[in-house]
């Protein structure tokens, strides 16, 4: 199953950047390595789904979990987008006005969130 | 006056496993790739739809083989694909037991922090928003998905 997880560290802020696609198969994957994240103290996390493919709810879901997660820790958890298709499952799920959404990374890093 | 051309069908029976989700998503994508009707945007939306349903059925057939301490287990998911003219019907089967959308208790709207408690519950009203008209029936043992796709837009400009 085809998805890539890439993690860096920018600052303050984890960058998990993600290939492929996310659906019910390897969503498992990303929401675990959220919660790794999360565990070991990072509380400020962008995860740029710039080189996915595709997302359902399953993905979304998961995202959904990241953000509840980082914010019991008083933390920020932004999206980077900018594929239409990916943007408008966001939007169809009224979720790009949970997530903050970003067209870029940088512009992702240089809010506060 | 010429009939109408007998409509394509393709049928596909998965085995209920996540990892065969994108085999179902792969299949409708090609199918819709080749119907001139259908625009990529429009494309997208059957495969993300076709996708949430194939993954409802293979949960819920998951669960109910985990219920079930006698066979038949393991049984199959179904997808049916029939391309008509200026539609696209699919229908997505299981053998779980049954499923009524209306006993679904809705979570909070999205801008509800509350609704960050529920990490699931996206699937249902995705389908219903990607398709033209979505029916859920019971089968005796199990849910018909039943989905039509019309083309969306204009797609001579893309």
């Amino acid at each position: 199953m085809d998805l890539r997880l890439d993690v860096s560290q920018r600052g303050e802020w984890s960058i998990v950047e993600v290939g492929g696609e996310i659906d019910v198969a390897t969503a498992p994957r990303l929401r675990e390595q959220l919660i790794a994240l999360v565990n070991e103290g990072h509380h400020r996390i962008v995860v740029s789904l710039e080189a996915v493919d595709f997302i359902d709810s399953t993905g979304l879901g998961v995202l959904i979990s990241g953000l509840k997660r980082v914010r019991t820790h008083d933390g920020a958890f932004a999206v980077v987008c900018s594929e239409p298709r990916i943007l408008k499952v966001f939007e169809i799920t009224g979720l790009d006005t949970v997530f903050r959404v970003a067209p870029t990374l940088d512009a992702a890093l240089a809010s506060e969130g | 006056m010429h009939a109408a051309p007998d409509p394509e069908v393709v049928e596909l029976a998965l085995p209920a496993r996540p990892e065969v989700v994108s085999v179902a998503r792969l299949v409708v994508g090609a199918i819709v790739a080749s119907d001139p009707l259908f625009d990529d945007e429009r494309g997208a939306d059957l495969r993300l739809a076709v996708s949430e349903a194939c993954t409802n059925a293979i949960q819920a057939q998951l669960a109910a083989d985990e219920r079930t301490a006698v066979p038949p287990v393991g049984l199959p998911i179904l997808m049916r694909c029939t391309v008509g003219v200026g539609c696209i019907d699919v229908v997505v089967t299981d053998h779980a037991g049954g499923f009524d959308p209306s006993t679904l208790v809705p979570h909070p709207e999205v801008t509800d922090p509350a609704r960050l408690e529920y990490e699931g519950g996206l699937g249902i009203p995705l389908l219903r928003m990607l398709t033209d008209h979505v029916e859920f029936r019971p089968t005796g043992d199990g849910t018909e998905v039943r989905m039509r796709f019309e083309p969306h837009g204009d797609p001579v400009r893309g």
